[in-house]
């Protein structure tokens, strides 16, 4: 492949791979290999149906190496595009299963173990950021331009003035992914106005929420798209160098990011004179050591200076003085993941996604006790409810759900009874969680909520930086107090403080870290007060006993022993102790011959 | 953007600049803010505003959260509350967090009386114990023989990272570890002895609590001076006399010098000897030197060497030029040397005997006295350092009130000294004494007007040419070691034709020193000039303004010595210089 020298080139090439493309009835098995479905064993999997294709001779089928699709569920997950047949999605395919597919469509037989066809398992999803993840191969560039890939740039080079750009991107009405949610249009006015000779693009792949992994998703399943998107922000903002800031626990996203530099440089759609506009960009990766703060935007700029990774206070914005005091614009992954659609469709077709205050959709990882765990994408405004039955499909225990913890430890808890609400930046916020990136924990009704919010800040006092005070020792202080909770040894006054605490950190705390890490405490307060109210009373200092059903043979011992005959049965079936008549004498315990009762 | 704009303080209104923060515009109308974290240090160039601690966070009327006062700018028409509920809630709360992880032992602490922590809980007058919890439990760091430090103590303001890093551009202190654990300290909490801290005290000096401390040696005085055994003879150094007297109430700029040598002879110091001596003594051995280097076409330019801080700095951060600064050792080794050899033997004690005890406004002259090469005379020049502020402790503890006692005189000879000696203390000082001696004995004439204005100054840049003889010489002064890094870069950049240039790591030179009395940062601009300002009084007011006039000085040589840069004072009184690691 040659280098574009012009916009020509390149409209040649997609034109010939379209052409290529077309009028050929090809069969596409896609094989999804991020780091989820390579660690299920998907690698094995594509090699045996590699292997099996080739053996069976299928010359019109076509096996494809994909990102995640979003089905953690079902890992490793296949899906196959037949020419007119609906799209079948195959879940936890080894080598074993996967020479079964390759069989079974040799024949022309159903697929067996397919999970639906048409796509019916992602239910009502809209795919934007995640579009192309699963559906391409992200180490082929090919496979991107064949998606409309670069078009969006080259357009906006050769036809649109980098204000043309902004005026999109704000009409669309994005806001940031990351969590903060501030109108992504706006942050780009403002770095395009601020004057300097050098700015810069900043691409904040440093993805630290427990349980959440959706930029990874993307960097490991469309890497192109965020190399086109920074290349048009920096157009936009007038930055002819940028930086992905991605956390080293992501090789995987490195290894294709890193691939898709090169591709995107050899062929001239990225790096020196972009199609030989004039207009050059550049991005160096950056590893992040593993420190949940530095995804604060101005610890995350530290970092990169090579400093410690701590914030600094606000203003100035990076906007104006971000990395070495030149104009920075960060965005996360997935808000950058919405810009080249955007530019590609138009503002107007972004906006009328979503709700009014929050256009657009968002991705979320579904996890905790849901049946169907993954990575799902829906427009906002979609209710919590949909999300968690109609995409999620329940708990598997079949026990109800009690609530869902969005925005990770920044966030908080939704009531199984708000479940109708439809979910966008301002709703969440209004019940006393946040957005945030996008974890959504799902906990059924054994969940003890005081646990959680200890759990949350457990996480935040690990990952504190410790420059202020609120945050360094109020969180600590706040940990404490649920820790006594939680054992029982809590003061009267307990509660009170533990809420003046937590708002008092949310008031003072100087960056997004502290001022939000109160969060999972205040809101199972507001919702769950009863279980804190539960620690307060005195723990039971008596063990029960239990009869083991599985060990009793029913002998009738223990019930003809007790003194206060609350223990029922049947000769020959297991016997039942009545907690509430027991006097905890023991004796039964001491009477069984075949260690059926046990003390706990 | 206006220059000015109109602010509501507390229902106060006002015009303030618009590049205020809330902090400057309440301050200038007389308003309160409590403050732990921010500092504006003398030079009003390094700035701590960290916006860490969060105790001078006020309410923004149309602000979702508090602001820090110090580092939030105004803007027009703001409405500021810095004590509604809101406020008051907060800034408890916060300062019972502090309060619940510092070891409430004020008894103890060396820094009581002077910690900003105690003072603020003392007019807040918080429940101390209403957040119970863990506690940082860090061993005392004692590994240096300047400066120790108890960061159980330490309120994560980052004040002496500014100074180290900022102002002195040392780079040894920084945010170490995480969360509650975070900490300030040297890389992977290394001893300070193993890094490149060059022990100025400038931390010291900033630290609002007793974190950081200059090590005391005021046991091992006591003991020294009450053993019949020993010869404990004293030296103080030039800028110590102009700022004793702030530890008993006196106004700084007033010179305690008669008051402080009989407060020593109260104390039990056997001989009352004065720095002052051997600073002549350094200007005759320097001055010559650097006749010799300019006229033999030896290293130029030549940088003093009087500064302990300032020769580590160079040690670790500029090994390539180990053989720019004089050889000279500093008065204060100087006089352990000639203490120990010279009058040893004229007094007639055992030199085995002999304590020397330096009273110092510097914490890094403890550490100097420490290092081994200094021993020329088979002896340690320097046996125990004590600071200005230990030499106020002592005092105290022994009962001796300064401010009544009788004028006294040093003892002779090691006691007398020229006005050139008294202005060590001061920036520019030394290169003016040395300039005194060096004009005369370029010319061969005797000098008329002694005082050099062109080098003093309080800028921590600062340089001059004039005409000595056939000489144009130019010289530089710098006080603060950021400022000295800007100079030796230039230097090694080959950009610079000085020929002599002085080097002080503190701020105003010696007056400024780590061993101080503490000053409130908003009025040590002040303080150090009344310092300076009464360092020259001491020099004007004396007849004899040059080193080279002192008689005893002449008579040292004579007898002992030989001539200056001589064999004899090669041995004792010149030294060497060691590369050093930088961590």
């Amino acid at each position: 492949m040659t280098r574009f020298a012009t916009r020509e080139d390149f409209t040649a090439y997609t034109e010939a791979l379209a052409k290529a493309g077309s009028g050929k009835e090809r069969t596409r098995i896609l094989v999804g290999m991020s780091t989820c479905g390579i660690a299920s064993g998907a690698e094995a999997a594509y090699e045996a149906i590699g292997a099996a294709v080739a053996e069976a001779g299928l010359d019109n089928v076509e096996v494809v190496k994909t990102g995640c699709v979003g089905l953690c569920h079902a890992e490793p997950t296949v899906e196959v595009e037949r020419p007119g047949k609906p799209l079948a999605t195959v879940g936890k395919v080894d080598a074993e299963r996967g020479r079964q597919l390759v069989a079974d469509l040799a024949a022309g037989r159903e697929l067996d173990g397919c999970l639906c066809t048409g796509g019916e398992v992602y239910g009502n999803q809209v795919r934007i950021a995640l579009r192309n993840c699963g559906r391409i191969n992200p180490e082929n560039l090919d496979d991107y331009l064949g998606n409309g890939g670069y078009q969006a740039l080259a357009r906006a080079l050769f036809e649109q003035k980098p204000e043309d750009v902004i005026a999109v991107v704000k009409e669309s009405g994005l806001r940031g992914r990351g969590g903060g949610g501030f109108p992504t249009g706006l942050k780009w006015e403002f770095a395009r106005k601020s004057q300097a000779d050098t700015k810069y693009i900043v691409c904040n792949a440093d993805e630290g929420d427990p349980g959440a992994f959706m930029d990874r998703s993307i960097l490991e399943g469309d890497p192109h798209v965020i190399l086109e998107s920074m290349a048009l922000a920096g157009y936009a903002i007038g930055a002819a160098n940028g930086f992905i800031y991605v956390r080293a626990e992501y090789p995987l996203a490195v290894k294709r990011l890193t691939l898709a530099i090169d591709q995107a440089k050899a062929k001239g759609l990225f790096g020196q004179n972009i199609l030989g506009s004039g207009f050059s960009f550049d991005v160096s990766i950056k590893y992040g050591a593993g420190a949940f703060v530095c995804g604060e935007e101005t610890s995350l700029i530290h970092s990169i200076e090579g400093k410690r990774g701590e914030p600094t206070v606000k203003p100035p914005f990076p906007a104006e003085s971000g990395l070495w005091g030149k104009p920075t614009n960060v965005n996360n992954v997935e808000t950058l993941a919405n810009i080249v659609p955007i530019l590609q469709k138009g503002g107007a077709w972004f906006r009328a996604i979503g709700t009014e205050s929050s256009p657009g959709t968002k991705v979320f990882a579904l996890a905790g006790d849901v049946k169907n765990v993954g990575l799902v994408e829906v427009p906002m405004g979609t209710t919590v409810r949909e999300i968690v039955y109609g995409i999620g499909g329940g708990t598997p225990s079949g026990k109800p759900v009690k609530a869902v913890q969005t925005g990770g430890p920044s966030g908080g808890c939704i009531p199984a009874e708000k479940f109708e609400t439809p979910v966008d930046y301002d709703t969440l916020t209004a019940l006393g969680s946040i957005m945030g990136s996008g974890g959504m924990i799902v906990m059924d009704q054994d969940t003890s909520m005081v646990e959680i919010a200890r759990f949350y800040l457990q996480f935040t006092c690990d990952e504190s930086c410790g420059k202020c005070t609120p945050c360094r020792v109020g969180n600590k202080r706040l940990l404490e107090i649920l820790d006594r909770l939680l054992q029982g040894e809590a003061k009267a006054d307990d509660l009170t403080t533990l809420k003046e605490l937590s708002l008092v950190i949310k008031d003072t705390s100087l960056c997004g870290l502290g001022q939000t890490a109160p969060n999972p405490v205040l809101s199972t307060l507001q919702w769950y007060h009863g279980e804190y109210e539960q620690c307060l009373r005195p723990k039971k200092t008596v063990k029960d006993y239990r009869i083991v059903e599985e060990k009793c043979v029913g002998c009738t011992a223990c019930a003809r022993i007790c003194p206060v005959k609350c223990i029922d049965g049947v000769v020959k079936k297991p016997h039942v102790i009545d907690q509430d008549k027991c006097v905890h004498c023991g004796a039964c315990f001491s009477t069984c011959k075949f260690d059926a009762i046990v003390c706990e | 953007m206006a220059a000015y704009v109109n602010v509501t303080i507390d229902g106060v209104q006002a015009q303030v600049p618009s590049t205020h923060t809330i902090l400057d515009a309440a301050r200038d109308n007389n308003i309160n803010i409590p403050t732990l974290c921010h500092l504006k240090l003398h030079n009003e160039e390094s700035v701590n505003k960290v916006a860490s601690c969060r105790i001078c966070v006020v309410e923004v009327e149309g602000r979702r959260n508090l602001a820090p006062a110090c580092c939030t700018k105004v803007s027009r028409d703001m409405v500021v509350h810095t004590h509604s509920a809101r406020v008051m809630r907060a800034r408890r709360v916060i300062m019972q967090l502090f309060l619940s992880n510092h070891p409430k032992d004020c008894l103890n602490c060396y820094a009581s009386g002077n910690c900003e922590l105690q003072t603020l809980a003392d007019q807040m007058h918080t429940d101390s114990n209403r957040f119970e919890g863990q506690s940082s439990d860090f061993a005392i760091e004692t590994s240096s023989e300047a400066i120790t430090r108890d960061l159980n103590k330490c309120i994560r303001c980052r004040r002496c990272e500014t100074a180290c890093n900022e102002m002195q551009t040392v780079g040894v202190l920084s945010g170490v570890g995480r969360g509650f654990d975070m900490v300030v300290g040297p890389a992977f909490l290394h001893p300070l002895e193993k890094t490149q801290c060059v022990f100025c005290g400038q931390c010291v000096k900033v630290c609002p609590t007793g974190a950081l401390m200059g090590k005391s040696y005021i046991d091992q005085v006591w003991e020294d001076i009450n053993d019949p055994e020993k010869v404990v003879v004293v030296q103080t150094a030039p800028a110590v006399r102009a700022a004793l007297g702030e530890l008993f109430g006196l106004e700084p700029g007033t010179s305690v010098t008669g008051k402080m040598v009989s407060g020593l002879r109260r104390l039990g110091f056997d001989h009352v000897f004065d720095t002052n001596f051997t600073a002549d003594l350094t200007i005759l051995e320097e001055a010559t030197e650097f006749i010799h280097r300019v006229q033999h076409g030896g290293r130029l330019p030549m940088l003093t060497s009087c500064c302990p801080a300032w020769v580590k700095f160079f040690e670790h951060q500029f090994q390539d030029m180990l053989d720019v600064p004089s050889t000279c050792k500093s008065p204060q080794e100087m006089f352990g040397a000639i203490a120990k050899t010279y009058w040893a033997e004229k007094a007639g004690v055992d030199p085995s005997k002999v304590v020397v005890v330096s009273i110092m406004p510097c914490l890094s002259k403890k550490y100097e006295a420490s290092r081994s090469e200094l021993s020329a005379s088979g002896f340690q020049d320097v046996d125990w350092v004590l600071s200005t502020r230990e030499l106020g402790r002592m005092l105290k503890e022994a009962g001796v009130d300064l401010l009544k006692l009788p004028e006294g005189q040093f003892d002779h000879p090691l006691g007398l000294s020229s006005g050139a000696a008294d202005i060590f203390g001061v920036t520019g000082g030394v290169c003016e004494a040395a300039l005194r001696m060096a004009a005369e004995v370029v010319t061969g004439q005797t000098l008329g007007d002694v005082d050099f204005e062109a080098v003093r100054g309080y800028e921590g840049l600062r340089e001059a040419s004039m005409k000595v003889g056939e000489l144009d010489l130019k010289v530089a002064v710098a006080c603060g070691l950021g400022n000295a890094r800007k100079l030796l870069e230039s230097i090694r950049a080959g950009e610079c034709e000085y020929h002599l240039i002085e080097i002080m790591a503190c701020p105003g030179g010696c007056i400024g020193g780590g061993g101080q009395p503490f000053v409130d940062s908003r009025t040590e601009k002040d303080v150090l000039h009344k310092r300076i300002e009464a360092l020259y009084a001491e020099d004007a007011g004396k007849k004899m303004r040059k080193s080279q006039d002192n008689p005893y000085i002449k008579q040292l040589y004579a007898e002992f010595l030989g001539e200056p840069y001589g064999q004899k004072s090669h041995e004792l009184l010149h030294t060497s210089y060691t590369e050093r690691e930088k961590l």
